[in-house]
C-alpha cells in the first residue's frame, strides 16, 4: 500500500479540526496489529494493521467476502486472530470473551430478542451491569427518547417496522455506553429515503454522544456521509485509508478509484512526468493526456488516468485541440432530475461516463442521442494511477 | 367454478365425518353408560331404551340416567387414590422427561446438520418396532434374571429388583415418550438464529446467563408442548403399569381396564374415563393455544 501526499490538494467538505490520526502523539483507542485470520484454507483477514482514535467515526468499506465483518468480529471477541494482536486502549484483547470486552455490537439482523419488549431489550445491557432497577429504568427510557420510541417501550420486536427495529437495536448497542459501538452493516435493510434520513441521524449521535463509532459496509454512500475516515478493503486487506473526500478525489489505485464512485479510466505511456504534471499518450486522445502529478513517473512505463463524470465537460461544438480531449457519440442518456448522466461511446468502441449537473431548468440546444459530441477535462481533474 | 367449491365443500366435512363417527358417537356412548347403573344383564347395565314404547321409552330411559355412578368414583377411596397416583405418575415422569430431553434436544440443536440428521433419526428409529415389543424388551432388561442384572453383576452390584415396582413405571415411561419430549424441544432450539446468543454475549452474559436470559426463555413454547405431549397420553397409560408395574400398581388405565372386564362394571369404567378426560380438557386446551401461538407467532 503506497500512502502518497499530496500536499497540494485541498479537498473540501472535511471536519478540518478534527484529525487525531495526524498527531504522532495521540494514542489510538483500537490498534490492529499485523492481524491474520483463516477460516480453513481461506485467508479472510490477511495481515490488516490498523489504528481507530477515540471519537473517530471509521468506516470499513468493500465489497462482500473481503473481511471488513470479520474484522469487526475481531474487535467484538465473536473471532480470534490466528496472528497478530488487537488492543483495545493499549490493552490486548487476546482471549478475552465477547461479554468482557466495552465494546457493543449492532447486528446486521439486529439480533432483537423476539421475547423482550423494546425496553427489556434495550436494558439487556444494562442489567448486565449490575446497575439498580431504577437505574435500569431510568437509562432504558433515556434511550428510548434518544431513539424517538418513547411510546412504544411495551411493544414486542415483532411489532415494530424496520425501521423502528433498528433504532431498537442501535439504543440496545449504545445504552451499557461502550468504549466503542460497532456498527455491521446498520443501514442495509431500510429502504433508500430512511437509509438516507438515519446515515444523517447516525452521525448526529456520534457526534452527540462523542462515541467511537466503527461501522462495516458495502455501500460506498454510506461509508462516505457517515464517516470521518474510510478504510477501503480488499481480499483480506486494506488498500486505502483516508477520509472521504481523499479516497473519492485521490484514490491510490485503480481498484478504489473503481470502487468508490464512477470512474473513467484512460491508459497511457508516460511521455514527461516532471513532479509537477504528468503526460500520457493514448490512441485515445489526440491531444494525450495532461495531469496535475507531483509524484516522478517513469517515463515510458503504463499508467492510467482516471477521471469522474462529473469532472467531464460535454461540448456539441469542437473544442480548440489540446490535450484531455475525446470525440463521441452519445450512445445514452440518464436523466435522474438533478444530474444527467451522459454514456459516450469512442470510436474505439469503449463508453464513457459524464455527468452534469442541471443547474438551469432549459438548456438552449439540449444533449440528444446519437449526437457528435466532444468531451474535455482540466488537468487537475484526473489522478494518474499506476496500480 | 361452483363444482369446485362444491367439493371443497366436501373436502371440509370428511374430517368432521370421521371425527363424528369415530370420536363424538363413542363419546356420547361412553357418557350415557357413565349415567347408567349396573346390572346383572347382557349388556350388564341399565336402563336400556325400549324403542318399542316410542317417546315415552325415551322419556322413561332419560328419566332412569343419574349421576349414581360418579358420587361412587368420589366415595370409594380407591378411584381417588389411582386418580392421584396416575396425576402423579404423569408429573413425575414428565419432570424427569424435561430434565433428560432438554440437554439432549439442545446437543442435538448444537450438532452440524449431517450429525444433527444422524441424531434425529436415531430419535425416531424406536418407533418403526412395535411399541408392545419394546415394553417387552425392558421387561427383558429389568427382570431379577435380566440384562441389566446380569451387567450389574459382572461389575460387582446388584442385584436391584425393578421389574413390578413403581421404578419400572417411570423407567418405561421416560423411555416410551422421550422422543415425544425431545422433538418439540429440538424444534425451538433449532429454530433459535445464534446471533441472538452472539448479542447476549455482546451485552455482557457469560454463555450460562445468556442461557437463562435468552434460549431458554424462547424455548418455553416447546417445553409447553412436550411437556403436555408427554403428560397428556401418559396419564391414561394402560400398557407400561400393566406390564412393568407391580400389582398394587394403581392407575387409571389399569382401574377402567379391571372395572370393563374384571368387574363387569361399565357404568363405573366410563365414569373414570369421562372424568379423566374432563380433567384433560384443560392441558389439551392449554396446548392447542399453545400450539396455535407458535404458529401466529412464527409468521
Amino acid at each position: 500500500m503506497t500512502q502518497r501526499s499530496r500536499p497540494r490538494l485541498n479537498i473540501g467538505a472535511v471536519r478540518s479540526t478534527f484529525a487525531p490520526w495526524a498527531d504522532p502523539a495521540a494514542r489510538p483507542l483500537v490498534r490492529f496489529e499485523n492481524v491474520v485470520k483463516r477460516f480453513g484454507g481461506e485467508t479472510a483477514v490477511a495481515g490488516v494493521s490498523l489504528d481507530i482514535y477515540e471519537g473517530e467515526f471509521f468506516a470499513l468499506l468493500g465489497p462482500s467476502g473481503c473481511g471488513k465483518t470479520t474484522l469487526m468480529r475481531l474487535l467484538a471477541g465473536f473471532e480470534d486472530p490466528d496472528e497478530g494482536r488487537v488492543t483495545l486502549a493499549g490493552e490486548d484483547l487476546a482471549g478475552r470473551p465477547p461479554h468482557r470486552r466495552p465494546v457493543n455490537m449492532m447486528f446486521q439482523s439486529y439480533a432483537l430478542f423476539p421475547h423482550l419488549s423494546v425496553e427489556k431489550n434495550i436494558a439487556f445491557g444494562l442489567r448486565q451491569l449490575g446497575l439498580a432497577k431504577d437505574e435500569v429504568a431510568a437509562r432504558a427510557a433515556e434511550m428510548l427518547a434518544l431513539v424517538r420510541l418513547d411510546g412504544l417501550a411495551r411493544r414486542k420486536p415483532h411489532q415494530l417496522s424496520g425501521g423502528q427495529r433498528q433504532r431498537v437495536a442501535l439504543a440496545r448497542a449504545i445504552a451499557p455506553r461502550p468504549r466503542m459501538l460497532l456498527l455491521d452493516e446498520p443501514l442495509a435493510a431500510l429502504d433508500r429515503k430512511l437509509r438516507e434520513e438515519t446515515q444523517f441521524e447516525l452521525m448526529a449521535l456520534q457526534q452527540s454522544l462523542g462515541m467511537t463509532f466503527l461501522i462495516v459496509t458495502h455501500d460506498q454512500e454510506e461509508a462516505m456521509v457517515t464517516a470521518d475516515r474510510i478504510a477501503v478493503m480488499r481480499e483480506g486487506q486494506i488498500v486505502q485509508i483516508g477520509r472521504p473526500a481523499e479516497v473519492y478525489e485521490a484514490p491510490n489505485s485503480r481498484y478504489v478509484a473503481d470502487f468508490i464512485g464512477d470512474v473513467n479510466l484512460f491508459e497511457g505511456k508516460v511521455e514527461r512526468a516532471d513532479g509537477q504534471s504528468v503526460r500520457l499518450a493514448s490512441d485515445e486522445a489526440q491531444g494525450g493526456f495532461e495531469a496535475v502529478e507531483d509524484d516522478v513517473i517513469a517515463v515510458g512505463a503504463t499508467a492510467w488516468l482516471a477521471v469522474r463524470p462529473e469532472k467531464i465537460q460535454v461540448h456539441l461544438d469542437a473544442p480548440p485541440p489540446g490535450p484531455n480531449r475525446l470525440a463521441g457519440k452519445v450512445a445514452d442518456i440518464g436523466y435522474l432530475g438533478d444530474w444527467t448522466t451522459y454514456l459516450v461511446e469512442l470510436p474505439n468502441g469503449r463508453t464513457l461516463r459524464a455527468a452534469r449537473a442541471n443547474a438551469a431548468r432549459f438548456v438552449e440546444r439540449p444533449v440528444d442521442w446519437d449526437d457528435q459530441i466532444w468531451l474535455t477535462f482540466a488537468p487537475d481533474a484526473g489522478v494518474v494511477l499506476t496500480q | 367454478m361452483s363444482a369446485r367449491r362444491d367439493r371443497t365443500g366436501l373436502a371440509a366435512i370428511a374430517p368432521f365425518l370421521w371425527l363424528g363417527v369415530f370420536f363424538l358417537f363413542p363419546f356420547l356412548l361412553v357418557a350415557k353408560l357413565s349415567l347408567s347403573d349396573t346390572a346383572l344383564a347382557m349388556p350388564p347395565y341399565a336402563p336400556r331404551i325400549d324403542w318399542a314404547l316410542g317417546m315415552a321409552g325415551l322419556r322413561a330411559f332419560l328419566a332412569a340416567l343419574d349421576l349414581q355412578t360418579y358420587g361412587r368414583l368420589t366415595s370409594d377411596h380407591l378411584y381417588v387414590a389411582a386418580y392421584l397416583s396416575s396425576l402423579r405418575f404423569a408429573a413425575v415422569a414428565t419432570a424427569i422427561l424435561l430434565l433428560l430431553g432438554y440437554p439432549m434436544a439442545y446437543a442435538m440443536a448444537r450438532c452440524s446438520p449431517a450429525v444433527r440428521q444422524a441424531l434425529l433419526m436415531a430419535v425416531i428409529l424406536p418407533f418403526w418396532t412395535s411399541f408392545l415389543i419394546r415394553v417387552y424388551a425392558l421387561i427383558g432388561i429389568l427382570k431379577p434374571e435380566g440384562l441389566l442384572n446380569a451387567v450389574l453383576a459382572a461389575v460387582g452390584l446388584g442385584p436391584v429388583a425393578l421389574l413390578n415396582t413403581d421404578a419400572a413405571i417411570y423407567i418405561g415411561l421416560v423411555y416410551a415418550y422421550l422422543p415425544f419430549m425431545v422433538l418439540p424441544l429440538y424444534a425451538v432450539l433449532e429454530r433459535q438464529h445464534h446471533d441472538l446468543l452472539e448479542a447476549a454475549a455482546d451485552l455482557g452474559c457469560t454463555p450460562l446467563q445468556a442461557f437463562w436470559r435468552v434460549t431458554f426463555p424462547l424455548s418455553l413454547p416447546g417445553v409447553g408442548a412436550g411437556a403436555l405431549l408427554c403428560f397428556i397420553p401418559m396419564v391414561g397409560e394402560f400398557v407400561i403399569p400393566d406390564l412393568l408395574g407391580g400389582s398394587g400398581t394403581l392407575m387409571l388405565g389399569k382401574t377402567i381396564w379391571t372395572e370393563f372386564f374384571a368387574n363387569r362394571d361399565w357404568p363405573a369404567a366410563s365414569a373414570v374415563a369421562i372424568a379423566l378426560l374432563a380433567t384433560l380438557v384443560v392441558p389439551i386446551a392449554l396446548y392447542q393455544r399453545q400450539q396455535a401461538k407458535l404458529i401466529g407467532g412464527a409468521r
